[in-house]
């Protein structure tokens, strides 16, 4: 495997000026004769068949939600970065860039970071214009607030739901399109696997989820947005349809996947309540703003909260990191709060729980202003919880929350397959081990918006359009694997639900490939799941047919990859024998903070498929730091 | 808690001819419900339980399960999204009903929105309304910056009020004439009062209410239930605003195609 990056030559703020210089151009009379097959309706997907539209290109879209505008982009609540320095506070486009590539623990291609941070502010302009409603000052200029990891205020907001804000600007964006005939979308559609000609991606095998027909679609390139893996780990604040699939098995067909061990953690989540859970529900890093976090003194210390006096609470964040104190970023304070759970000062029946706490932010801004701020997320803890958090703090605990590993991809977003492009939280291009808060909506608009536009005309422009159809003989074949696989899934009939293998992975991932890992968990893990997947092919129940809605057979698919994708996850952990953001390798720390090892280690690993039952081959893409020098990571 | 559930079974998608096709209510008793379940957690187990005995489990809409995504959406006991007031259905939890309780599920009912089985209806009809019109008409590219133009903080708040809305449907489930008209509203009302949105205004009125027509929705009889079962409490003055917006639009320009003649006053 060839590993690229195609990083322009020159300053790094340089850099994309030149690359879309260098990139030949589709002259405008030619565009509507290239066909772009976008995967994926989130906030990259809807971006880029939008953008790819406006500029002449024939678009078709897939999503598996009944509407592109329920892709899980929508759950993003915080906000959005942008480098506007609209506080005055000292912001800048290489403050941003420093911020991210620092938050990533040096383990994100500087070019692309930086091409993020000068995108972020067209981003802004762009919502603005398309009508979205951020929230504003009484002067009628736009508001900001803080997210962890950063000492500026950059952080564009909509109430607590920026993402279904940015994403029905995307969406408005995207229906014109379809409206004025630009676009076909194909909703309740899932990409089941990628068609390869010459080496080539140039189409897509489909399954209608409503007909259950296997469809073929040819195209002159693919893009995939098609989002992250976190429910590889069952419980995470995905929503439930998000899978790996589509990024699966286009590295079964030879695209290379980069760091899948670097999974984000997400510190304030609601704790989990019983073994009914089906998800966990993320409550906003922006609470940090104003609410503390904390927990008792003292060990095994069962008192209410409100019973506790001020001498006897740890505000453990504060302590341990001064000069950030609950604005951490989201690893560092997701761990703080596993250490004090394991010294057995975790809060709730569980133990398993911190605090967080608005009682000094109510005291001092009053009731009515923490309601204007955080009022839609205190009444959905509300509703979870039946608790109250204006009177008592709220309890949280950390959550699966986003994949920062994915389809390695070059500075075009090109992944080792020519012309399948990977777009947002899908590749694994810029946050490194640990993204900050704030930074996936940034990137999946940048991505979307601003990057694909041009890079896809740098490979378009040398394929012949429209030359592949899809009576190429690769489709049928294709198709076939894919009919194949269905047909296996339906033929077992035998006695557990996929849910429950879906589970049984997720406590293995959990409890080995979570939080904390270690080589022993590790290699444990890589004798279970391989046992677990070979049960789930021996004794699973899927019930109906493929010729109809069946969302058994649907979940059956998804957790069949995940089987797979689970097992390369803990491989790629294994192999990296240092602490880094969101990896942390117990051997390898200082008292609790990771502990990164540049000398062998300052490199995006990337995984091969070499066939089936066969170890993938790892390959290394080395990461120069000519911009933000290799430091210890320290917010204290 | 223990709860017995009358479910609405379909296998065959719903036609103009024949709404109801195959489908029927079919009672479940379930056990072991936890008051901290959601609803749609209480309906996966008894999905599990189907699947254990051998039969087809329900199928319903449903993915972000934390009230955003508009994807779930059954009516309970008569009432969208449920008894609670401001909740979808995956924010509901068992501990609003009593222990015992007999609780009928259904999905949303709506010419427009075709059942495709059991409680997963086909809600396109409401994508098709949004790419009439419900839109600021720029590309991507070099906008000015975000700052240029104020927007004062009161119509910025009201935009967000309409703009909230998920587009669960449940608006249309409730409303006896199956009317859209709060979905439609809330889409006019958040461009209404942005400044970025006001220049198609009045197209936008028009588009957007020739697509409700055709899709076969009804109109609004100030009933206001669509406002009662709003999971996002979007407001009934959204109606009111798009019921202005028709009118305005009639008035300062005629439909394509219809020259206006003199003399009509």
């Amino acid at each position: 495997m060839k590993l690229d990056a195609k990083i322009p030559a020159g300053p790094v703020q340089e850099k994309w000026d030149a690359r879309k210089f260098e990139l030949k151009l589709v002259n405008p009379a030619n565009k509507r004769k290239y066909k772009v097959l976008v995967v994926g309706s989130g906030l990259a997907g809807a971006a880029a068949a939008a953008s790819l539209a406006e500029l002449g290109y024939q678009v078709e879209c897939f999503c598996f939600q009944d509407s592109p505008r329920r892709a899980h982009s929508i759950a993003a609540q915080g906000g959005i970065n942008a480098a506007k320095n609209y506080r005055n506070d000292g912001d800048s486009i290489w403050r941003l860039f420093y911020d991210t590539v620092k938050g990533g623990d040096f383990r994100a291609r500087e070019a692309n970071v930086y091409r993020l941070a000068q995108l972020s502010v067209d981003i802004i302009d762009q919502a603005v214009a398309q009508g979205v409603p951020f929230a504003r000052e009484y002067g009628g200029l736009l508001d900001n607030r803080s997210f962890g990891g950063a000492q500026v205020s950059r952080t564009f907001y909509a109430r607590g739901q920026t993402g279904q804000q940015l994403l029905l600007g995307a969406y408005a964006a995207l229906s014109r399109q379809i409206g004025l005939g630009a676009v076909k979308m194909f909703p309740r559609t899932e990409m089941l696997d990628v068609v390869l000609v010459d080496g080539h991606a140039k189409g897509i095998v489909v399954r209608d989820l409503v007909g259950g027909e296997i469809r073929s679609h040819a195209g002159d390139a693919v893009v995939l947005a098609t989002g992250g893996y976190g429910n590889v780990f069952y419980l995470s604040t995905n929503a439930k349809g998000c899978n790996v699939t589509a990024t699966w098995r286009a590295y079964k067909r030879g695209a290379g996947f980069a760091n899948p061990c670097y999974t984000q953690i997400h510190p304030t989540c609601i704790p989990v309540s019983g073994d009914h859970q089906s998800k966990l529900t993320l409550m906003s890093e922006s609470l940090r703003n104003d609410g503390r976090v904390w927990v008792p003194k003292q060990a095994g210390d069962k008192r209410r909260a409100q019973d506790i006096p001020e001498a006897e609470r740890d505000y453990f964040l504060e302590r341990k990191y001064p000069s950030f104190g609950n604005l951490a970023p989201r690893d560092i304070a997701s761990r703080a709060a596993k250490q004090v759970c394991d010294e057995g000062r975790g809060i709730g029946e569980t133990g398993l729980g911190v605090y967080l706490d608005f009682r000094d932010s109510i005291a001092r801004l009053g009731k009515e202003a923490i309601a204007a701020r955080y009022g839609n997320l205190f009444h959905m803890y509300a509703k979870i919880t039946a608790e109250d958090p204006y009177s008592q703090p709220m309890r949280i605990f950390p959550a699966v929350h986003y994949t920062m590993g994915g389809l390695w991809v070059d500075y075009d977003l090109q992944s080792t397959i020519p012309g399948l492009f990977v777009l947002g939280e899908a590749n694994f291009s810029d946050h490194g081990a640990n993204r900050l808060g704030a930074s996936a909506l940034m990137q999946g608009l940048a991505d979307g918006y601003f990057v694909i536009p041009y890079t896809i005309g740098g490979y378009l422009a040398g394929q012949r359009a429209g030359a592949i159809k899809t009576d190429h003989p690769q489709f049928a074949a294709t198709a076939g694997e894919v009919d194949e696989l269905t047909r296996r899934l339906l033929s077992i009939q035998g006695k557990r639900t996929v849910d429950d293998f879906h589970k049984a992975l997720g406590k293995i991932m959990w409890q080995h490939c979570g939080m904390a890992r270690n080589e022993r968990g590790l290699q444990q893990a890589l004798r279970d799941i391989p046992a677990l997947r070979e049960e789930f092919w021996r004794d699973v129940r899927v019930p109906g047919s493929g010729a109809e809605l069946n969302q058994s057979l649907e979940k059956a698919g998804r957790v069949a990859d995940f089987l797979e994708f689970g097992e390369l996850m803990c491989r790629d952990a294994l192999e990296r024998r240092e602490s880094c953001g969101g990896h942390f390798r117990e051997e390898w720390q200082d008292e609790g903070e990771a502990r990164r090892d540049d000398e062998n280690f300052c490199h995006a690993a990337v995984w091969e498929y070499t066939g089936p039952g066969r170890a993938p081959a790892r390959h290394v893409e080395p990461l120069a730091f000519e911009n933000v020098h290799l430091a210890v990571r320290s917010y204290k | 808690m223990k709860v017995v559930l009358h479910v609405w079974r379909q296998q065959r998608r719903s036609t103009k001819q024949d709404f109801v096709q195959d489908g029927r209510m079919v009672r479940y008793e379930l056990d072991h419900v936890s008051p901290d379940m959601s609803f749609l957690e209480m309906l996966d187990v008894l999905n599990e339980q189907l699947i254990r005995k051998g039969e087809d489990p329900v199928a319903f809409d449903h993915d972000c399960r934390e009230g955003i995504c508009g994807s779930c959406g059954v009516v309970i006991d008569g009432v969208p999204h449920g008894p609670e007031r401001g909740t979808t259905a995956c924010q509901l939890h068992m501990r609003s009903f009593r222990d015992g309780a007999e609780i009928w599920v259904e999905p949303w009912r709506a010419a427009a929105f075709p059942v495709v089985r059991d409680l997963v209806v086909d809600r396109s009809a409401f994508d098709r309304v949004v790419q009439a019109g419900a839109f600021v008409s720029v590309n991507t590219g070099a906008p000015q910056d975000a700052n240029a133009i104020p927007v004062p903080k009161a119509a910025a708040d009201r935009a967000f009020d309409a703009a909230t809305c998920i587009g669960c449907g449940a608006c249309v489930a409730a409303c006896k004439n199956a009317s859209a008209m709060l979905f439609v509203g809330a889409k006019v009302s958040h461009f209404l009062h942005l400044p970025q949105g006001r220049v198609e205004r009045e197209r936008r009125a028009r588009n957007l209410v020739a697509a409700m027509d055709a899709e076969g929705f009804g109109n609004c009889t100030n009933q206001n239930e669509c406002e009662a079962v709003c999971p996002k409490e979007i407001p009934v003055r959204v109606i009111a605003e798009l019921n202005r917006e028709f009118v305005r639009a009639r008035l300062i320009e005629e439909p394509v195609g219809k020259k206006r003649v003199g003399g009509d006053g």
